[in-house]
């Protein structure tokens, strides 16, 4: 699957579209096909702070267990309910199953993070293929 | 991930790569963990039917005159009472009652056992067996375990699968029993009735060059296609397990833990007039028993107790710890297992999982979590 490339990604694995002063984070196809089954997500609430590069949740397949890292500061807006009912959802679809939406303290925060090709090349490493 | 030492492979490891099987270093071994979906493979299994590759066990055999005196020294269950055919759960032990491993005992003929071992652990079996028999009398130790590429087929399912492969009546093998048949034109392949996922089926034992295990594999899943049948990895057969209540070395047995605590007594003997570990074992129980056991745990709050996780009793005081732990795919609910003081094994007892930091409640509930209900035609 490609990786939108209207997005930034961290080394840990999240991806963020940003609008205006808003962005939305969810986890990337790489991340969701190395977990597996996804069973259960752990998100904040609407209106707690996440910290850039902090742990803000977890997201938990069948098998394993993996912490969620902020890529930018700020609070969060929204969260998706949807998962807490159908947390597979991120693994039919990664680059739209969002996980939450937050106010941006700082935007350009967001110019430090992966470009789709950047982080394309970093997993390729990771693998090794 | 540096890679410090070459993982071994079985012969379908290509097959398992050209699938795109998600593969993973289980005990030194490169075998896939995840086929098509853990959840989908689960539920194939325990719904129709699922085939897993599992060469990697280890299989030594015991042959001669003495070989079952050394079978009724090296292992806590009574193999005089097999009949040729039969097999059994059975274990070795160490001199103080814990686990060198567990095992499935075959008596191939009067002279002549098969003793399949887990794969993490063959080289520390094969050498405890040479160790613990290798003066006894009449007998011949053998490592078989890469002579053979093991099948397990597995689910309601699979029983009709494997049928058309082979012209040996599988309806006359009882559950762990064995016979050999011709299995996809290849002769005299052992047929067991046995497996680790709480479903009825079959593990056959076939040579283990990749052209053969290739084929019979390539044929088991097209025989099975028309029941849904899927490739399944051992993140699917941990869970499916895990549901039945089963032990992993490792996890719920290990050196550190002896047979009673785990719940396995009724598989050691103790009238047997001797066996490695029998004297521990009676110790512990004159001495009034052990004092934590292995228990079920199903979650009652929101939260995934796995593997390592301690457990706390409500006062707040470490009591014990997770040995395996998953959502189980099958039951939906967030299941485990895990070694408490015995008194908080009482059934409906609430204990708390340390999770991430936070505690979440559990309670006791029994073993097996899952039993599967048996055809009765």
């Amino acid at each position: 699957m490609a990786y939108p490339a209207d997005y930034r990604y961290t080394k840990e694995h999240e991806w963020i579209k940003v609008d205006g002063n808003t962005g939305t984070v969810g986890i990337t196809d790489y991340a969701q096909n190395s977990l597996g089954d996804i069973v259960f997500v752990d998100l904040p609430a609407v209106g707690d702070a996440v910290e850039a590069g902090k742990s803000f949740g977890s997201v938990e397949s069948v098998k394993a267990v993996s912490d969620l890292f902020a890529p930018v500061s700020g609070k969060v807006t929204a969260i998706n309910e949807e998962l807490k009912d159908a947390p597979e959802k991120i693994n039919t679809d990664a680059n739209i199953t969002w996980l939450l939406k937050v106010e941006l303290s700082d935007v350009k925060q967001v110019d430090g993070l992966l470009t789709a090709a950047d982080y394309e090349k970093f997993t390729s490493e990771e693998t090794g293929h | 991930m540096a890679e410090t030492m070459e993982l071994r492979k079985t012969a379908l490891n290509a097959v398992h790569r050209a699938a795109k099987s998600k593969m993973v270093d289980f005990g030194g071994w490169d075998m896939p963990v995840d086929c098509c979906g853990l959840i989908a493979e689960h539920m194939a299994v325990r719904t129709a039917v699922g085939v897993f590759d599992v060469s990697h066990m280890g299989d030594i055999q015991l042959r001669g005159p003495g070989s079952l005196a050394a079978v009724q020294h090296l292992c806590m269950n009574d193999a005089s009472k097999l009949a040729v055919g039969q097999a059994h759960y059975s274990a070795m032990l160490y001199p103080n009652g814990t686990f060198v491993d567990d095992v499935v005992v075959h008596k191939l003929s009067d002279n002549d056992y098969l003793i399949v071992i887990n794969a993490g652990t063959r080289e520390k079996d094969i050498q405890w067996v040479r160790k613990t028999i290798g003066h006894m009398p009449g007998v011949h130790v053998n490592d078989f375990s890469d002579y053979y590429t093991q099948l397990a087929i597995q689910g309601p399912r699979a029983a009709e699968t494997l049928q058309k492969l082979t012209s040996t009546d599988l309806g006359t093998i009882k559950n762990y029993w064995f016979t050999w048949g011709q299995v996809c034109g290849l002769h005299n392949v052992m047929i067991a009735r046995t497996g680790y996922t709480g479903e009825d089926g079959f593990e056959i034992y076939i040579p283990s060059d990749e052209t053969t295990s290739a084929r019979v594999w390539g044929e088991v899943l097209a025989a099975g296609a028309e029941f849904g049948i899927l490739a399944c990895g051992l993140g699917a057969r941990n869970t499916l397990r895990l549901e039945a209540g089963m032990a992993l070395y490792g996890h719920e047995i290990s050196d550190n833990i002896n047979v009673l605590e785990a719940g396995l007594g009724r598989y050691a003997k103790l009238d047997k007039p001797e066996f490695v570990g029998r004297d521990a074992l009676l110790e512990i129980q004159a001495a009034g028993g052990t004092k934590r056991k292995l228990v079920g745990l199903e979650m009652i709050e929101r939260g995934i107790g796995r593997d390592g996780y301690p457990v706390f009793s409500l006062d707040g005081k470490r009591v014990g710890e997770i040995t395996s732990g998953s959502p189980s795919p099958f039951l939906k609910k967030n299941i485990s297992m895990a070694y408490v003081p015995v008194d908080l094994t009482a059934l409906d007892t609430e204990v708390a999982v340390e999770i991430r930091g936070q505690m979440v409640k559990a309670k006791v509930v029994p073993l097996p979590f899952y039993k599967r209900v048996k055809k009765t035609a």
